[in-house]
C-alpha cells in the first residue's frame, strides 16, 4: 500500500516539522511495516517553473520536426527564454514545466544552455518521463492553469513523499490512506477527519427514472451489495490533474475518469467498487453463485472456468464478474458509456480468497476483500464515488438500491487488568479503556470486566487476546520490562541428540566433511541408482507442486543428493571428496486424506495417531560419500585413492562412537559393486550398506573409479547404543602373545574366521587381529590363507604356556569345524 | 713369577719408578689427546687400561717388591690408573657429545613440510549454529523439541490458527505433498513444533526446535526453498511478554556479545497475540552508524537493528486447539532463520553457498561457527 504523505495530512493533523520518515517511524510502532519512503520527483536538484508558451517557431530543415518556442517564465525564471522542443502536444499559450540551465535531472542529466538545431536553447520543457514521475512521454506535461516563474514542483507533485506500506493480512484497514491516517491520528493525538463519514450530497433529479436493482443470492457470501446510478455523464471527461497525480504516486495506472473514481475511493477508503456500462446491463445485478461449466472472459483477457465454489456478479444475461476480484470483459465501462452503475458490496473474506487461489488471480480489490473491508462502508463509498464522478463528468445522480444482511456486532469481554498482565507491565483501566476508544471500539462497560465492540473496519478483532494488543501496541513495545521466567528443570539433550553430534564432530574430525543437500530427487536418479520398482529407497512420497517438474520426489535415501554433491565439488577442481550428511529420509506412501481435527478442542488420542499414522515414515539416515583422493601425492608418496574399505570403516567407526555394536557381512545392493559391498547389521537387523558404488552409479554422477559410500539407518543404530557401558576389567598381568595362519576357501570370510577363532580361544582371548593375507602357490587354488595375531591374557594370574597353547589350539579348532580351517604348516 | 723376596734387585723392578710411571701416564694422556672418535678412544682405553697395558703390567710386578716398598709403589701405580682413566672418561664425554650433536644435526628436518595426509573436515555451518544457540537455551533449562518434516497440514496450519482460507496461508508458499487437498505438507515453518510439544509433552513446557523447513521460492542469492529455523515455546503459569523480552535479550546477549539488546516491533503472526517483530541491535557498528554516512555499517545497512525473526504470547485459540486451559497458562513463542543468522553474523553474502554442498564453504569454518 502507497501512501501519499501529503493525501495523509489531509486526513489528519500530522506536526508540520514531521517528514516522511518521522511519520514511518511513528506506523513502524504502531505496527505498519513501512518498506520504503520515497519522495516522487526526488532525482530532481533545482528549480522547475510553470512557464507559458508565447511563440512557436516550426524548424523544418531537420530529419524530425523540432520546435523553436519562445516561454514566459516569468521575473523568477529570467523572462522570455527560447527553448528547443520536439515534442507537439502542445499550442501557444499552453502551461509548461520548464527546468533551466542548472537544474539536474533524474539520471544526472544536467540543463546547460547550449547550441543546438541553430539556435541557443535555454533550458527544457519537460515530459512527465524526463522527470521521473511517470513512464509518460507521449509529449512534455501541459497543465491545466499557472503563473509563469511560479514553482512547478508542487502543482505536478515533485518533492511529494510516498511511503510504501507492506500489509500484514490482519491488517485489512491498513489498506486505504482512511486506515493509515487513523493509526498516525492515534500516535499524534491529533484529529482525525474520517472520510468514510462524510455522506456526499447526492440529489436525485427531478425525473422518473429509476436506479438498477440489485440483489444478493447469499447472505453468507455477501452480505451487502448496493447499486447506484449515474446517467447523463460525459465520456470525454478527464479526470483532475490531482486525482492522476495521487492514482499514480498511490501506484495505480489513471485511465479514465469512471475508473479512476473508483480506484481514487477505493485507496481513500478501502473500498473496492465497480462501475458497469447501465446500458450493457438487463435486469438486476446481483451476487450469486456460478454454475458448473459456466465461463467468465475477465478484463485479463483469461477466460475461467468456473464452479459453484465461485460467487459471481451477473444480470439476466448471465456472468459479468467474478464477486470482489475481476469484472467480466461484457459490463464494461467504455469510451462511450454515458450511463452508470456503481456496484459497493461486501463479499465474505474466505469466499474472496478460495476464489483467488482457485484462478490465481489477485487484485487490487481482492486483496482487500480477503484481509475484510469495512462491513459498513459500501454505501459512503459508492456515494463519494458519485460525488465525484458527477463532479468531474457530469451527469444526474439517479439514486441507490441494496440490499443487507441483518447484523448484529459482538461483543468482546476482556478482564480490564488483562493487556497489563499479559506485557507484565502496569496498565491503568482508564488508559486500556482510551486505547481501545482510539482505534475505534465501542467500550460498554467500563468495570474490571470490559465489554467490547470492534469497528466494523477491523473485522480481525473477535478475541480478548487481539484487545490485548491492540493495548499493548499503542502502550509501545518498547516499554516491556526485560525479564526472565524462573528456569525450569531442563532434561538436556536427548541420547538421540547427544549421539548425533558425536557422530557428526568424529566424521569431520576425520575428513569428512557435512553438507546439507536438498531432498528433491528425479525418477532419472533413482533409476541411476540400479533401484528396482520395489526397493524402498525408491520414493513414493512425491510433491504436488515442486519447483521443478524433474525433481518431483522426496529422497527416500540420502545417496543422490551426495553424490551430486560429490560430482560438484569434484567437478570445482577437488581432487578427492569425503561428504556426509545426517538427514531424514522419506519412506513409505502417503495415501488417503490426513484428518483435520477440530481446533476448538484438544484432538482426541485415536485422532492424533491417525493423523500421525498418514505420515510417510521419516527416519533419519547417515551418508557418506567417499570419492577420488583420500590421500593427495606429497612430499610422502603417491596419492591413495578411497575405496571400499574406507566406506566400511566408517561404519564401523561410528558404531564405536555410540558404543553400538554392528556387524559387518558380505551382502548385496543394487547400488553397490556386487562383490564389494557390506551389509551392515545392528541386532541381527539390517540397518544399511556400505562399500564400493555399483561401477553404472559411478558412472551416472560421472565419479572417479571405485568411488565408495555408507548409508544407514541412525534411528536404529542410536537405538541400539547402551545408555550406560560397562567399565572393562584391566588387567596388569602379562601378555601372551601367539601368531597363527589357517588356510580357508576363499568363499570364507574374514570374518567368519575371526568369529570362529575368537568364540573358540575362550575367555583368554583379549585381542584377535589378522595381520597378513596371503593366496599364491603356497596355499591350494581357491584357498588363501590368513594370519592373524592373538593376545591371551588373564585378570589374575599370568598364564602358563600350557593354558596359552590349550586356548590356542581352542581357536584352531573351532576355527576347523566352523569354517574348515587348516591350520598352516601343520 | 717368583715368591716374596728376601733380596730386593732394583733393575728388575726398575718399571716401577716413579719417572717410568710418571711416563706411562703421559704417554696414555697424550694418546687419549689423540683419540679423534669414539673407536679410537675405545682402543685407547684397551692400550692403556686394558690387561696387557703398561700399567696393568707395572701393577702385576708390585707382588715382586720387599713388602717394605709394596705399599709406596702401589699407591704409586693405583694413581697413575686412576689419572688415566680420569682422562679416558673426560674424553668419552666429550667425544660422545660430540658424535650427538652430529647425529641430531644430520637428522634435523624441515619442519615446515606439511604433515596433514589427511586434513580435518568440517561440520556445516548451519548445523552449529543451531547447536550453539541449542546449548544457550538448554542452559536456561530448555529441552530440544523435535518433529516431522512432512506433516500435516492441521499442524502446521489449522492448529496454529491459520484457517484454510485465510491469507496467512499464502504468506507462506507451500508444498503440498500427494495433492493440494491430501492435508499432508512439507512443513513451512518450524511452529508446528510447537502444537506437537504441547500435544505431547507435560505442562510447564520449555522448549526449543531447530529443523528444516520449505518454501516454493526459488533458489537465487538471497532465497531457498529448503532452509532452517529455530523455534522457541514457553508455556507456564504467569508468562509476561516481558519474559519474552528477557529471554530473547539474553539470547541476544549468548549469540551476539554483552549489552546487545533486543527490540520488538508490532506484527501479525496467526499463532501469536499480541506479535512482534524481533530485531536485535547491530553488534558491529552498535547503532553507531546510524545516520552517520562517515561510518557506514554493512551488518545493519545502517539501520542500527538488525531484522532477525518473530515472536509474541502464544494466541490463546493455539492454546485451545491443544486442549490447554488459557485461563491458567500462557505461553510465548519465537522464530528466527538460520541462513539469516549466519548471513549477518558471520558475513555470509550469497545464499547458495550454504545449499550447493561446495566443502570449501563448511571447511572454513571447521567444527565451529
Amino acid at each position: 500500500m502507497r501512501a501519499p504523505v501529503s493525501w495523509l495530512r489531509e486526513l489528519v493533523e500530522i506536526p508540520a516539522d514531521q517528514t516522511g520518515r518521522d511519520i514511518a517511524a511513528r506506523l513502524i510502532r504502531a505496527g505498519l511495516e513501512v518498506e520504503t519512503v520515497e519522495t516522487i520527483g526526488g532525482g530532481v536538484t533545482g528549480a522547475l517553473f510553470v512557464g507559458r508558451v508565447v511563440e512557436i517557431e516550426e524548424l523544418s530543415e531537420f530529419k524530425k520536426s523540432i520546435r523553436w518556442c519562445q516561454v514566459d517564465v516569468g521575473a523568477a525564471g529570467g523572462g522570455i527564454r527560447g527553448i528547443i522542443c520536439g515534442a507537439r502536444n502542445f499550442v501557444v499559450d499552453d502551461i509548461v514545466v520548464v527546468a533551466l540551465p542548472g537544474t539536474v535531472l533524474p539520471g544526472g542529466f544536467k540543463i546547460v544552455s547550449r547550441e543546438t538545431y541553430g539556435h541557443i536553447s535555454d533550458g527544457m520543457i519537460c515530459s512527465e518521463r524526463e522527470l521521473a514521475l511517470s513512464e509518460e512521454h507521449d509529449g512534455i506535461m501541459v497543465l491545466p492553469a499557472g503563473t509563469p516563474g511560479a514553482d512547478a514542483g508542487p502543482i505536478i507533485g515533485v518533492g511529494e513523499e510516498v511511503l510504501d506500506i507492506s500489509v500484514t493480512p490482519d491488517r485489512g484497514y491498513a489498506l486505504s490512506l482512511r486506515g493509515i491516517a487513523r493509526e498516525l491520528a492515534i500516535s499524534y493525538g491529533a484529529p482525525f477527519q474520517d472520510p468514510g463519514l462524510t455522506v456526499a450530497d447526492l440529489r436525485a433529479p427531478a425525473t422518473n427514472a429509476s436506479p438498477a436493482q440489485c440483489g444478493s443470492e447469499d447472505f453468507e457470501a455477501c452480505a451487502l451489495f448496493t447499486l447506484r446510478t449515474i446517467v447523463g455523464f460525459d465520456p470525454k471527461a478527464a479526470s483532475p490533474q490531482w486525482m492522476k497525480q495521487r492514482l499514480t504516486a498511490g501506484g495505480m495506472r489513471p485511465v479514465s475518469l469512471a475508473v479512476d473514481v473508483t480506484n481514487y475511493v477505493m485507496l481513500e477508503l478501502g473500498q473496492p467498487l465497480h462501475a458497469f456500462d447501465l446500458d450493457k446491463l438487463n435486469g438486476p445485478v446481483r451476487a450469486g453463485w456460478a454454475e458448473s461449466g459456466s465461463t467468465l472472459e475477465t478484463l485479463d483477457h483469461v477466460t475461467r472456468n468456473l464452479t459453484p465454489d465461485d460467487l459471481v456478479i451477473l444480470d439476466d444475461d448471465g456472468i459479468i464478474g467474478l464477486a470482489g476480484t475481476m469484472g467480466g470483459l461484457d459490463g464494461e465501462i467504455d469510451a462511450d458509456t454515458t450511463n452508470i452503475a456503481i456496484e459497493a458490496a461486501h463479499f465474505a473474506p474466505s469466499v474472496v480468497a478460495r476464489m483467488g487461489r482457485r484462478h490465481q488471480l489477485s487484485s487490487e480489490a481482492s486483496r482487500r476483500f480477503e484481509r475484510g473491508v469495512d462491513r459498513t462502508l459500501a454505501p459512503y463509498a459508492s456515494a463519494r464515488a458519485a460525488a465525484l464522478l458527477i463532479e468531474y463528468g457530469g451527469g444526474q445522480y439517479v439514486g441507490m438500491t441494496a440490499v443487507e444482511a441483518p447484523h448484529e456486532p459482538s461483543v468482546i469481554k476482556m478482564p480490564v487488568s488483562e493487556p497489563g498482565a499479559v506485557a507484565g507491565l502496569r496498565i491503568d483501566a482508564h488508559v486500556v479503556v482510551e486505547l481501545l476508544v482510539a482505534v475505534g471500539c465501542e467500550v460498554l462497560s467500563s468495570d474490571d470486566q470490559l465489554e467490547v465492540v470492534a469497528p466494523p473496519w477491523r473485522s480481525d478483532l473477535t478475541d480478548p487476546a487481539d484487545l490485548v494488543e491492540e493495548v499493548v501496541r499503542l502502550v509501545g513495545y518498547d516499554l516491556l520490562p526485560s525479564t526472565l521466567p524462573v528456569s525450569v528443570a531442563g532434561h538436556g539433550l536427548s541420547k538421540s541428540q547427544r549421539l548425533k553430534r558425536r557422530i557428526g564432530m568424529t566424521l569431520a574430525a576425520r575428513g569428512s566433511v557435512e553438507v546439507l543437500t536438498y531432498p528433491f530427487v528425479s525418477a532419472d536418479e533413482l533409476a541411476d541408482l540400479q533401484l528396482p520398482l520395489t526397493d524402498i529407497r525408491r520414493s513414493k512420497v512425491r510433491l504436488a507442486n515442486p519447483l521443478s517438474d524433474q525433481q518431483p520426489y522426496l529422497r527416500a535415501s540420502l545417496l543422490p543428493g551426495l553424490l551430486s554433491a560429490a560430482r560438484r565439488n569434484l567437478g570445482r577442481g577437488m581432487s578427492g571428496v569425503h561428504v556426509f550428511e545426517l538427514g531424514s529420509v522419506f519412506q513409505g506412501e502417503n495415501t488417503g486424506l490426513a484428518p483435520r481435527p477440530s481446533v476448538l478442542i484438544r484432538p482426541r488420542d485415536d485422532e492424533w495417531a491417525a493423523l500421525n499414522e498418514l505420515l510417510p515414515s521419516q527416519p533419519a539416515h547417515l551418508g557418506v560419500v567417499l570419492a577420488g583422493e583420500r590421500e593427495e601425492a606429497g612430499w610422502w608418496g603417491p596419492a591413495q585413492p578411497y575405496g571400499w574399505q574406507d566406506a566400511i570403516q566408517t561404519a564401523l567407526l561410528i558404531a564405536d562412537v555410540i558404543g553400538a555394536v554392528i556387524r559387518i557381512e558380505q551382502g548385496i545392493d543394487p547400488v553397490f559393486h556386487p562383490g564389494r559391498c557390506a551389509e551392515i547389521k545392528c541386532a541381527g537387523v539390517s540397518i544399511g550398506a556400505a562399500g564400493e558404488l555399483h561401477p553404472r552409479v559411478i558412472q551416472a554422477w560421472a565419479l572417479p573409479a571405485r568411488s565408495s559410500a555408507l548409508e544407514l539407518d541412525l534411528d536404529q543404530l542410536i537405538a541400539s547404543a547402551p545408555d550406560v557401558r560397562a567399565a572393562p576389567a584391566v588387567s596388569a598381568h602379562p601378555v601372551a602373545k601367539e601368531d597363527l595362519a589357517v588356510v580357508v576357501a576363499d568363499s570364507v570370510t574374514v570374518a567368519a574366521v575371526t568369529q570362529a577363532l575368537r568364540a573358540g580361544a575362550g575367555e583368554l582371548l583379549e585381542s584377535i587381529r589378522l595381520f597378513d593375507l596371503y593366496r599364491g602357490p603356497q596355499v591350494p587354488a581357491g584357498h588363501c590363507s590368513m594370519a592373524f595375531a592373538l593376545r591371551f591374557r588373564a585378570p589374575d594370574r599370568t598364564l602358563s604356556a600350557d593354558e596359552t597353547a590349550a586356548a590356542r589350539q581352542g581357536a584352531i579348532n573351532r576355527a576347523a569345524a566352523d569354517c574348515g580351517a587348516a591350520i598352516r604348516g601343520a | 713369577m717368583s715368591g716374596p723376596n728376601t733380596s730386593f734387585d732394583p733393575k728388575q723392578v726398575a718399571v716401577l719408578s716413579a719417572e717410568a710411571i710418571t711416563a706411562m701416564v703421559a704417554t696414555a694422556r697424550a694418546a687419549v689427546v689423540a683419540a679423534a672418535d669414539l673407536a679410537q678412544l675405545k682402543e685407547v682405553r684397551l692400550a692403556h687400561l686394558g690387561d696387557r697395558s703398561p700399567l696393568a703390567l707395572a701393577n702385576r710386578d708390585i707382588g715382586a717388591l720387599p713388602p717394605a716398598a709394596k705399599a709406596e709403589v702401589g699407591k704409586r701405580v693405583g694413581e697413575a690408573r686412576a689419572a688415566v682413566k680420569a682422562a679416558l672418561d673426560s674424553r668419552q664425554i666429550e667425544l660422545e657429545q660430540a658424535r650427538d650433536e652430529f647425529v641430531l644435526a644430520e637428522e634435523c628436518v624441515d619442519v615446515t613440510l606439511p604433515a596433514a595426509r589427511s586434513p580435518l573436515g568440517a561440520r556445516h555451518p548451519l548445523t552449529t549454529v543451531m547447536e550453539r544457540i541449542c546449548d544457550i537455551f538448554v542452559a536456561m533449562g530448555y529441552d530440544i523439541a523435535e518433529g516431522p518434516e512432512v506433516e500435516a497440514e492441521w499442524v502446521n496450519f489449522d492448529a496454529l490458527n491459520v484457517p484454510p482460507d485465510h491469507p496467512a496461508r499464502t504468506m507462506q508458499d507451500t508444498f503440498y505433498v500427494t495433492s493440494s487437498e491430501s492435508g499432508v505438507v512439507l512443513r513451512t515453518q518450524t511452529s508446528p513444533i510447537q502444537i506437537r510439544a504441547m500435544l505431547d509433552r507435560q505442562l510447564p513446557i520449555y522448549v526449543v526446535a531447530p529443523g528444516r523447513v520449505y518454501r516454493t521460492d526459488e533458489l537465487d542469492a538471497t532465497h531457498t526453498p529448503v532452509f532452517h529455523q529455530v523455534e522457541g515455546l514457553a508455556v507456564d503459569e504467569g508468562l509476561t511478554m516481558g519474559d519474552l523480552k528477557g529471554t530473547l535479550d539474553h539470547f541476544a546477549q549468548e549469540m551476539f556479545g554483552p549489552g546487545i539488546v533486543t527490540r520488538l516491533r508490532p506484527s501479525y503472526f496467526p499463532f501469536t497475540e499480541p506479535s512482534a517483530e524481533l530485531d536485535v541491535q547491530c553488534f558491529v557498528c552498535l547503532g553507531v552508524s546510524v545516520d552517520n554516512p562517515d561510518v557506514p555499517c554493512r551488518t545493519c545497512g545502517s539501520e542500527g537493528w538488525i531484522e532477525w525473526g518473530g515472536c509474541g504470547m502464544v494466541n490463546p485459540r493455539v492454546l485451545q486447539a491443544v486442549g490447554i486451559d488459557s485461563s491458567k497458562y500462557r505461553g510465548f513463542a519465537f522464530g528466527m532463520g538460520i541462513e539469516r543468522t549466519l548471513m549477518f553474523r558471520n558475513g555470509v553474502t550469497d545464499m547458495r553457498d550454504m545449499v550447493e554442498g561446495d566443502v570449501r564453504f563448511s571447511l572454513a569454518f571447521g567444527l565451529e561457527s
